[in-house]
C-alpha cells in the first residue's frame, strides 16, 4: 500500500479543568442536526460526559468505533481512589449500552472531528469548552493509505449486525421502490 | 411545530394520581414568554386567594425557562412557583444546575402538581413514561441523599432529581428544594413540596429541543460566549474582587473575605466586626476552603464555576454555591470550617441558606435577653457551635422550641411575644434578608427592597453600580464600553453621580431617575426568569453578555416570533403587574413596602414616599400601589381587571 500524508487530529482531554456543564454535548447535537444547529439533545452527542458529581467524576469521553459484539469481558478502573464505571472510558458504540446510540433510531454514533465544508477552525466541542478542558492539535503524519468506511456504511452495517443483511437489503428495496 | 419550548406541561394530581399531558396555548409565550411569566398565570388563573398554601389546592409548579434546553448558554433556570406559606403571597424561587433542561429534552416545559398524596411518593418523568412511586423507604432522609438514592434504584446515572429533606416534610416555613449543585430556597417552596407529600421529582429526556432560525441563534449564541470569554479578561476595574467578574458572587474560588466578614453583620444582623478582617484569619479561612474544596462546578450549558464540591473530613459530600459559606459562619460568630460543616448538614435537612442561620441567631439573642430560658430550650448544649447543631436539629424535626422557630423569625416572634418582634428586625413581608445594615438610605436599593415581589433583594443585584465613582476619569473609563445600557442617558446618569455633596445620596439619583434604574435592573429580571437565564449572566452583574438589545434577537431566532426591544419590554411589565395583581389580590398593600426598619440609618420618610408614589405611576399602578384598570386594559391583562373590579379591590 501507498504511504500518504494524513493529518492527525487530537483532542486531550483535561479532566481536572472540567466543571462538568455539558456544553460540549449540546453543541455537538446541535452541530450534526439537520439542518445545522436546528435541534439540540445531548443524547445525540457523539461526546459524553461521565459525570458522578458526589463522587467528583468527570470524564468526557469520545464516541469511537461501533462495534456489532460486546467484549468478552468488562474493565473497571480505580484512579486516585476514584472508582469509574464498568466501561467507563470506553469509547465504542456497543450493543450492551444505549451509549452512542441515537435514542430513536439505534444508529451508532461516532466523532468525526467535526468535519465541514469549509473547514471549522477547531472541532466544535473544543470552541464551546472555553474552560480548557479540550484541547485541540493538529499534526502530519505519514502513514499507509487506508480505506474508508463512511458513515452510511457503518450504519447499514450496524443494522445488518441487529435484523440480518437480507432483511435490510428487503427493505431498502421496498423504500427505494416507494419512492 | 414548537420552537425553544416543548409546548407541552405535564399536569399532576397527587390526590388522584391522575397523570395528562397538556398541550399549552402559543398565544401565551407572546404575552408571557415562559417560565415565571406563565407560571404566574397558571397562578392567577387557578389559583383563588381563598386558597391556602396548604391546601390540596394550591398549585405547585416546576417550569423550565423559555430558552433551557436551547444552546442558549447559561439557560438553565428551574422556576418553582406556588403561594408561599411563610409569607401567603407568591413564591417564586429558581435554580440553576440541569433539571430544566432535562425537563424539556423529557418533552414538557412545565410540571403542574396539585392535590396532597396521603403517603409519601415521588415523581419520575421518563420521556413520556410519568410514574408517581412510592418514597416510603425515603421518608427522612437527606436531600442529597435521597438524589442519589432515587437515581440508583431507578438505575439512571443521568436522571436530574429535585428532592426535600427532613425541614421540606416537615413543613419547615423556609425548607428548600435540593438538586444537584442548585437549590430552590426562599419562601417555604421546600415545605409546600412536603405538604403535598411529594419527596421528589426525578427527570430523565432523550429528545430533541427545536429552534425556530437556527444560524441566527448560533449567532447570537456565539456572541454571548465570546463575550463572556472577553469579561473574564477584562474584569471590571477599581471594583471589590466581588463585582469584577460575572456569575453568581464567585465565592467558592475567592477566599479574601475582608469585604463580606468587615461590612456585613455578624450574629443576629447585629455587630459589625470592621477589624475582623487579619492576616492570621486569612491564611487560616484560606487553608480550611482549600482543603474542603474539592473541584469548581458549574450548571448546565455555561462556562462560569459559581459552585463547588465541598468535602468536609469525616462528614458526606456536598455542593456549594455562592453565599452559604459565610451565613452560617457569621450568624454563629465562628469560623469558616464551622461554616462548611453545618452547611452540609443544612443542605441534607433542605433549608434556606439566608434564613436559616437567622432563625438561630434570633433564637440565641432571645435566650441572652430572657425572652426565652432554658426551660424553653431543655438539653441545649452549652458551648456555641453545639448550640447552633441543636439549634438546626429542632427546627428541622418541629420539637420544642423548633416547631415555633421553624416558621421564621416573623411568625415565631408573634408566637413567643414578650417583645420578641423587636429581635425580628431583618425582615422584608416576612422573610428574612442579607445581614447587611448601612449608612444613608440609597434611592434605588430602597425601591428594589421595597417593592420587589420576589422579595429578595441583594445588595449587589443590578447592573448600575451600587455606588458612585470618585474621579470623573473612572467614570467616564467605566462607561466607554458599556454597550448594555437602555440608553445612552443612563451613562449620563452615572456619570453625574457623585460620592457627596451635590448629586448623591439620597436624593440623587431623583426618584424619576430611580424609577428608571429600577425599572431596568426588573426588566432584565423578568427577562431573565421568563427565558430561564442565569442571572449571573444578565441581571445580576455588572456588564453581562445579556442585555436589552441582544435578548429580543435571541428570543426571536430561538422561538420564531418577532419580538423588539419594545414588545419585549412590555413582555416583562406585564409579568411584573401580573404578579402583583395575584399579589395585592391576597391582601399586599402599601405598608408594607418597606425595608427592614433599621436597613439604613439614615432614613427620609418625605423622600420614601414620594420614591413610592413616582415608582407607582410609573408602573401604571395607583398611589396604594394597585394596578389600574386603564394600565390592565392596555397591557393585556383585562382579565385582572374585571377580577380585581369584582372583588372591589379597583
Ligand atoms: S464543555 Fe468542557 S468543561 Fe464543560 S463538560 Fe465539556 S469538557 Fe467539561
Ligand atoms: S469533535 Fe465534533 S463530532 Fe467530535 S465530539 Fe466534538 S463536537 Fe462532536
Ligand atoms: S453563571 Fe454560575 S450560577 Fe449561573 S448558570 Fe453559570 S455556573 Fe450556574
Amino acid at each position: 500500500m501507498a504511504k500518504v500524508k494524513k493529518i492527525i487530529k487530537t483532542i486531550t482531554v483535561d479532566v481536572e479543568k472540567c466543571n462538568g456543564c455539558r456544553a460540549c454535548e449540546a453543541i455537538c447535537s446541535a452541530f450534526h442536526a439537520e439542518p445545522k444547529y436546528s435541534t439540540i439533545n445531548p443524547e445525540r452527542s457523539r461526546i459524553r460526559v461521565m459525570r458522578h458529581p458526589l463522587k467528583d467524576i468527570y470524564l468526557p469521553v469520545y464516541a469511537g468505533e461501533y462495534t456489532p459484539a460486546e467484549c468478552m469481558g468488562r474493565d473497571k478502573y480505580i484512579i486516585e481512589g476514584k472508582e469509574y464505571d464498568e466501561c467507563g472510558f470506553c469509547r465504542a458504540a456497543c450493543p450492551s449500552r444505549t451509549l452512542f446510540h441515537e435514542p430513536d433510531s439505534g444508529l451508532p454514533l461516532k466523532c468525526d472531528m467535526c468535519e465541514d465544508d469549509p473547514p471549522q477552525e477547531k472541532p466544535l466541542c473544543v470552541q464551546w469548552c472555553i474552560n480548557d478542558a479540550l484541547i485541540y492539535e493538529e499534526r502530519e503524519e505519514e502513514v499507509e493509505e487506508d480505506v474508508q468506511i463512511d458513515d452510511i456504511e457503518i450504519g447499514i452495517k450496524s443494522l445488518a449486525d441487529k435484523y440480518g443483511i437480507d432483511k435490510v437489503v428487503e427493505t431498502l428495496t421496498r423504500m427505494s421502490q416507494k419512492s | 411545530m414548537r420552537y425553544a419550548e416543548t409546548g407541552y406541561y405535564l399536569e399532576v394530581d397527587l390526590s388522584t394520581g391522575s397523570i395528562e399531558r397538556v398541550e399549552s396555548d402559543p398565544k401565551w409565550t407572546e404575552l408571557y414568554m415562559g417560565g415565571l411569566g406563565t407560571n404566574a398565570k397558571i397562578l392567577w388563573d387557578r389559583v383563588p386567594p381563598e386558597i391556602e398554601p396548604f391546601s390540596p389546592d394550591n398549585l405547585f409548579i416546576l417550569s423550565a425557562g423559555l430558552l433551557c434546553g436551547t444552546l442558549a448558554p447559561g439557560a438553565n433556570r428551574t422556576i418553582v412557583s406556588t403561594i408561599s406559606p411563610q409569607t401567603g403571597l407568591m413564591a417564586f424561587s429558581m435554580m440553576g444546575g440541569f433539571f430544566a433542561p432535562e425537563l424539556k429534552y423529557a418533552g414538557y416545559d412545565k410540571v403542574i402538581i396539585r392535590g396532597k398524596s396521603d403517603k409519601l411518593v415521588y415523581l419520575y418523568i421518563n420521556n413520556d413514561k410519568v410514574e408517581i412511586r412510592d418514597a416510603s423507604h425515603l421518608k427522612g432522609k437527606g436531600a442529597v441523599e435521597t438524589q442519589e438514592l432515587i437515581k440508583q434504584e431507578l438505575n439512571e446515572p443521568k436522571a436530574h432529581v429535585a428532592a426535600i429533606g427532613l425541614a421540606g416534610e416537615n413543613k419547615v416555613l423556609f425548607a428548600s428544594i435540593e438538586q444537584g449543585r442548585s437549590s430552590c430556597s426562599r419562601a417555604g417552596i421546600g415545605a409546600v413540596m412536603g405538604d403535598k407529600g411529594l419527596k421528589a421529582v426525578a427527570v430523565r429526556g432523550t429528545k430533541d429541543v427545536n429552534v425556530a432560525r437556527p444560524a441566527d441563534f448560533i449567532k447570537e449564541c456565539n456572541g454571548v460566549l465570546n463575550y463572556i470569554k472577553y469579561r473574564a479578561d477584562h474584569p471590571i476595574k477599581n471594583m471589590e474582587a466581588i463585582f469584577q467578574n460575572l456569575g453568581s458572587p464567585q465565592e467558592m474560588a475567592i477566599v479574601d473575605e475582608k469585604w463580606h466578614t468587615a461590612g456585613f453583620m455578624w450574629g443576629n444582623v447585629r455587630t459589625r466586626r470592621k477589624d475582623f478582617w487579619t492576616e492570621e484569619v486569612e491564611e487560616q479561612w484560606k487553608s480550611v476552603q482549600e482543603s474542603v474544596r474539592t473541584r469548581l462546578i458549574s450548571c448546565y450549558n455555561c462556562p462560569m464555576k459559581c459552585g463547588a464540591l465541598i468535602s468536609v473530613p469525616e462528614s458526606p459530600r456536598y455542593m456549594m454555591k455562592c453565599f452559604s459559606k459565610l451565613t452560617y459562619t457569621m450568624a454563629a460568630y465562628s469560623d469558616l470550617a464551622f461554616g462548611f460543616k453545618i452547611a452540609q448538614m443544612a443542605t441534607e435537612y433542605g433549608v434556606d441558606g439566608f434564613s436559616c442561620p437567622q432563625v438561630m441567631a434570633f433564637a440565641l439573642e432571645l435566650y441572652e435577653a430572657g425572652i426565652l430560658t432554658d426551660e424553653d430550650l431543655p438539653g441545649m448544649p452549652s458551648d456555641n457551635e453545639g448550640r447552633h447543631y441543636w439549634l438546626l436539629d429542632r427546627i428541622v424535626r418541629r420539637e420544642g422550641i423548633g416547631d415555633i422557630l421553624a416558621d421564621g423569625t416573623y411568625w415565631a416572634a408573634k408566637k413567643i411575644g414578650k417583645g420578641a418582634e423587636e429581635y425580628a428586625h431583618n425582615n422584608i413581608k416576612k422573610i428574612e434578608q442579607l445581614p447587611l445594615k448601612l449608612g444613608m438610605l440609597n434611592p434605588v436599593y430602597f425601591l428594589m427592597y421595597s417593592t420587589g415581589e420576589k422579595i429578595n433583594i441583594t445588595q449587589i443585584e443590578g447592573q448600575f453600580p451600587q455606588e458612585p465613582f470618585s474621579t470623573m476619569e473612572a467614570r467616564e473609563e467605566f462607561v466607554s464600553d458599556w454597550i448594555q445600557v437602555p440608553d445612552e442617558k443612563f451613562k449620563k446618569y452615572f456619570l453625574e453621580w457623585n460620592p457627596r455633596g451635590e448629586n448623591s445620596n439620597p436624593f440623587y439619583p431623583t426618584p424619576e431617575i430611580a424609577t428608571e434604574l429600577v425599572d431596568w435592573m426588573e426588566r432584565m429580571h423578568y427577562i431573565d426568569d421568563a427565558l430561564g437565564v442565569c442571572a449571573g449572566l444578565s441581571s445580576f452583574p455588572l456588564k453581562p453578555p445579556y442585555h436589552i438589545h441582544n435578548y429580543p434577537r435571541i428570543f426571536s431566532a430561538g422561538t420564531g416570533i418577532d419580538m423588539d426591544e419594545e414588545s419585549i419590554t412590555l413582555a416583562a411589565r406585564r409579568n411584573r403587574t401580573l404578579i402583583r395583581a395575584v399579589n395585592v389580590r391576597r391582601g399586599m398593600t402599601r405598608a408594607d413596602e418597606k425595608p427592614p426598619e433599621d436597613h439604613w440609618r439614615k432614613r427620609f420618610p418625605d423622600l420614601e414616599n414620594t420614591l413610592l408614589d413616582v415608582y407607582y405611576k410609573f408602573r401604571g399602578w395607583d398611589e396604594r400601589g394597585i394596578p389600574t384598570k386603564e394600565y390592565l386594559q392596555e397591557i393585556d391583562l383585562g382579565f385582572v381587571a374585571e377580577d380585581l373590579e369584582k372583588r372591589g379591590i379597583i
